[in-house]
């Protein structure tokens, strides 16, 4: 029981990683319809840029709140530019694969220019949040404890998914983003400017990643520029999981995969070594069953 | 005076060159009608209005040129086009749509029209929350006019409205029209192959062929006349 | 005929009841309609069959005049090339977009490696089991892909690329204890007198990727090529008209798996290793195949050719481009990649389409204008052809 809800607790941790990856990838695809590759390397840069701000040593010391903050800022000009600079000219020849091969481009890039830039030893990254953790019940001497860093972390992710739940089904710019997204061309023949809501949801994926990635590398001992390549998989298995056009969705996937790969890791043998068999199976069922991921809206095709 | 006025126009695809020489006015308050067979440039008549397409020549609304504007600045003039395909935000909610067609508006107004729009076509109330992709190409069109007309237009260019209709609904959407034009004065260029039901409600009438007006005349008088008919219409 | 007010960038629905394009009319024949394919002038043919020559001549000549490292890394891009027309079957022309082909590759692979070590096989045998079997695992995966669309597809795919390496490091166990398996070099032995090994390997990775390369041509000019475009443009459309959707989908999912499984096959006689030690070895492939199928041209015949020689043209100089700053390279081959896609949207066969049908054009005369209509013979009076109309009515 004990090493159950350790699991449990350990998948959760990861999970929040997973899906606040998985929210950023959610959010570009919900405004422009790209999946975006880069997103992990994007959000590995902006976390380097958080560092170098914050940090003692080298950097400029500010408070790690205030780093993340203005690296939040930076990130969503960048992805506005990245937007309008790399994805738009391509994706306006409109061959999607096109635009895949950018963001893999992206993706080389951004991790071998961050390497030049900041190096590639470990670095530390300081933690938003208090530490310890909280004791969530004792049985038989053991205590199950959950780190107050992780608490905070699905509170963050709780609270953009509702900010940007907001924004998007309650404003103006939300709505005019997701025509945007539903119909570009149609978007445009209502006065819309397609351009800048593209743009618009670029930046604010990008500078949602950079909070991520910020906080998971607090999360971490130390980290360097592999810190966003194995978590990009499975942010990526868990937005599919969640339904491509779900926020809530892929924060919720992002914690089932990463309680599904924690006890697949601990209890399932016969799995040793190929444990990521266990959630992409879970998706490819679930794709099977619901063709939209676990909260996609059905879309109904017509002739 | 006319609302819109295109002189000479000419444009096309690329390489492809599609309007020749196209002259057309619309006057204010009037429904005009272009027909035409598949191929002749009609769609792209309209894409050239709203900026879609690159065109050379005249272009010029209440005066003013609009050629080489951008379809979001054309759109913020006054001019709405419903496309081919309808335009669908097929993601989106009915009533979302319909929102969607009013982004540009300032000052209020949006409920009341929204609730206008939704005594006019009681079947898009019905359907407010539904996902605007699940509803018939009908639905779907009425949809669009109720979209384009949240944006309070001046002039409405609508592309072959009754493709892909049963012929009971478009005698209903082109009624609709009729009265639009008729009780709020809306400025209305229709493009259409089905050119009876559409000479019904017009004032005048254009025939393209091959990228410029062949024939044009009163609308009822194109209606009637038996050898245009034979000729350009096919009935 | 499709009109042009169809082609423009806007989004237009279809009529209902249209025929997709692909499978309109015999496209032989009198009064029939022209084909799929831009006609050829002249001129072009003229250049293509000169550019044709040239290249069968350097590609028959090129062993005999590189080192064996070179001939190697032809004959990589001889393999990468297959995998990359499998994948341009599946994805170009079908439109199921694949992430995971690698996977198929690896099948291919350790099939061939299995076989020669565990068993003794000479390679040449191997290969056509190889392509079996990395078929079958195509079929399977084929069938659940049905259900699966767009984005998840190229997903679920992801992850099979993925999943690969470590289903092979569990049930395969090579010398050093992992699955890794080198078969003897005896294996690959030439089979023809006169010929170097590395040369013998050389002409049977060309020999099989002609033959591929014909029958994949041939498959694209027929009923199935056809039905395979009206499926990947107008899915709905086409079951209308009598395609079986299953089978087609289903069927270019096995061949293309088998493409790539006879890839992973010669990759084991070129590299002579079958290696599933690294995690992400075969995702990588995938995303090559994918690179090599875009950049030369995707549903085109010599775009997956074409690409994979520029990719592993690429790959080889970036990496010695900058001194001291090797880090760079992954970054530059970035670059060069976005670059590529940039300026030619369309591949580089697709590009190079253009250009030979402007110089078509220009040799054939300028592209006609629309002919202006005879004079219009109607009486009636209150009509005016063509002229400005008074106000009033």
């Amino acid at each position: 029981m004990q090493l159950f809800v350790e699991q449990v607790l350990n998948g959760i941790a990861n999970g929040v990683v997973y899906g606040s990856v998985a929210l950023a990838l959610v959010l570009i695809f919900r405004t422009t319809s790209v999946l975006n590759f880069a997103q992990g390397e994007m959000a590995l840069f902006s976390t380097y840029i958080t560092w170098k701000l914050a940090d003692e040593g080298d950097g400029f010391g500010l408070p790690i709140v205030a780093a993340i903050a203005i690296s939040m800022v930076i990130a969503f000009v960048a992805g506005a530019v990245i937007e309008r600079v790399l994805i738009r000219p391509v994706e306006q020849a409109r061959s999607p694969l096109n635009v895949v091969i950018v963001t893999l481009g992206l993706f080389l890039g951004l991790n071998s220019v961050a390497q030049l830039l900041f190096g590639t030893d470990p670095q530390f990254m300081p933690s938003p949040f208090p530490e310890g953790s909280i004791e969530l019940f004792s049985s038989g001497g053991d205590t199950a404890v959950l780190p107050k860093s992780t608490i905070g972390m699905i509170l963050v992710l709780l609270a953009e998914c509702i900010l940007l739940w907001f924004l998007l089904q309650r404003t103006k710019a939300g709505l005019m983003l997701r025509a945007v997204a539903s119909n570009p061309d149609s978007a445009r023949l209502h006065g819309i400017r397609s351009g800048r809501m593209l743009m618009l949801g670029w930046a604010m994926a990008a500078a949602i990643g950079a909070l991520a990635g910020s906080l998971v590398a607090a999360q971490r001992t130390g980290f360097d520029a592999s810190l966003m390549q194995t978590v990009l998989v499975f942010a990526l298995a868990a937005a599919a999981l969640g339904g491509f056009d779900s926020l809530l969705g892929a924060v919720v996937a992002g914690l089932v995969v990463g309680i599904a790969d924690a006890l697949t890791i601990q209890y399932v043998d016969a799995l040793d070594g190929i444990e990521v068999v266990l959630p992409l199976a879970l998706i490819l069922i679930v794709l099977v069953v619901r063709p939209n991921g676990l909260f996609g809206r059905r879309t109904v095709e017509r002739v | 005076m006319s609302l819109l006025e295109l002189v000479s126009v000419r444009g096309g695809y690329g390489p492809v060159r599609v309007l020749d020489d196209v002259d057309l006015t619309v006057e204010e308050g009037h429904v005009a009608v272009v027909l035409g067979a598949n191929g002749a440039g009609k769609t792209t008549t309209l894409r050239a209005i709203s900026g879609m397409i690159h065109a050379r020549g005249e272009i010029l609304f209440d005066g003013q040129s609009i050629l080489g504007r951008s379809p979001e600045a054309v759109a913020k003039l006054g001019i709405a086009h419903v496309p081919q395909g309808r335009g669908t935000f097929t993601d989106l909610t009915v009533e979302e749509n319909l929102r969607v067609g009013a982004v540009n508006r300032t000052g209020g107004g949006v409920k009341t029209d929204l609730d206008r729009w939704y005594s006019v076509f009681p079947r898009l109330a019905e359907r407010r929350n539904q996902e605007a992709g699940s509803m018939s190409g009908g639905e779907q069109q009425m949809l669009a006019l109720a979209r384009a007309m949240m944006a309070r237009p001046r002039l409405l260019l609508l592309d072959e409205p009754s493709l892909g209709l049963a012929p009971l609904v478009t005698r209903e959407l082109f009624a609709q029209l009729g009265d639009l034009n008729r009780n709020d004065g809306l400025t209305v260029l229709v493009v259409e192959q089905n050119a009876n039901l559409a000479l019904d409600i017009g004032h005048w009438g254009y025939v393209l062929e091959a990228g410029h007006i062949a024939v044009q005349g009163a609308a009822a008088q194109l209606h009637d006349d038996e050898a245009v008919r034979k000729a350009y219409l096919g009935f | 005929m499709a009109t042009p007010s169809d082609s423009s960038g806007a989004a237009t629905e279809p009529a209902i009841g249209t025929v997709p394009e692909a499978l309109a009319e015999p496209t032989v024949g009198e009064g029939a309609r022209p084909s799929i394919w831009p006609p050829v002038p002249r001129l072009v043919l003229g250049i293509r069959i000169v550019i044709g020559v040239a290249l069968s001549v350097a590609a028959l000549y090129a062993p005999f005049y590189f080192t064996p490292e070179n001939n190697r890394i032809l004959s990589q891009a001889i393999y990468l090339s297959i995998a990359a027309m499998g994948l341009n079957l599946l994805t170009g022309f079908n439109g199921q977009v694949s992430i995971g082909h690698g996977a198929f590759f690896g099948v291919g692979a350790f099939t061939t490696a299995i076989l020669m070590v565990d068993h003794d096989w000479t390679f040449e045998a191997t290969i056509p089991v190889a392509a079996a079997l990395s078929g079958l695992v195509g079929l399977l995966v084929g069938f659940p892909a049905l259900r699966v669309r767009g984005l998840y597809l190229a997903l679920v795919t992801l992850g099979l690329a993925v999943l690969f390496p470590r289903v092979a490091s569990k049930y395969v166990e090579g010398a050093g204890g992992v699955a890794l398996l080198r078969p003897k070099r005896s294996g690959f032995a030439s089979l023809i007198d006169g010929l170097d090994d590395d040369q013998w390997a050389y002409f049977l990775c060309l020999a099989i990727a002609v033959v591929l390369f014909l029958l994949a041509w041939n498959l694209v000019r027929g009923r199935m090529g056809r039905a395979m475009i009206a499926v990947r443009d107008q899915e709905i459309a086409a079951s209308t008209v009598g395609v079986n959707l299953a089978g087609i989908k289903v069927g270019t999912f096995a061949l293309s798996a088998a493409y790539a499984g006879v890839a992973g096959s010669l990759s084991v006689m070129i590299n002579r290793i079958a290696d599933a030690t690294n995690p992400v070895l075969y995702l990588q492939l995938s995303i090559e195949f994918l690179v090599a199928m875009v950049i030369g041209g995707a549903a085109t015949i010599l775009g997956p050719a074409v690409g994979a020689f520029i990719l592993v043209f690429l790959r080889r100089n970036t990496e010695d481009l900058i001194e001291g700053k090797e880090i760079l390279a992954p970054a530059i081959f970035g670059a060069a990649l976005i670059a590529i896609v940039y300026v030619l949207p369309e591949g580089v066969v697709g590009g190079v389409r253009r250009l030979l049908a402007r110089l078509g054009r220009r040799s054939a005369g300028s592209a006609a204008r629309p002919a202006p209509a005879s004079a219009s013979d109607v009486p009636n009076d209150s009509i005016n052809p063509g002229g400005s109309h008074e106000e009033g009515t």
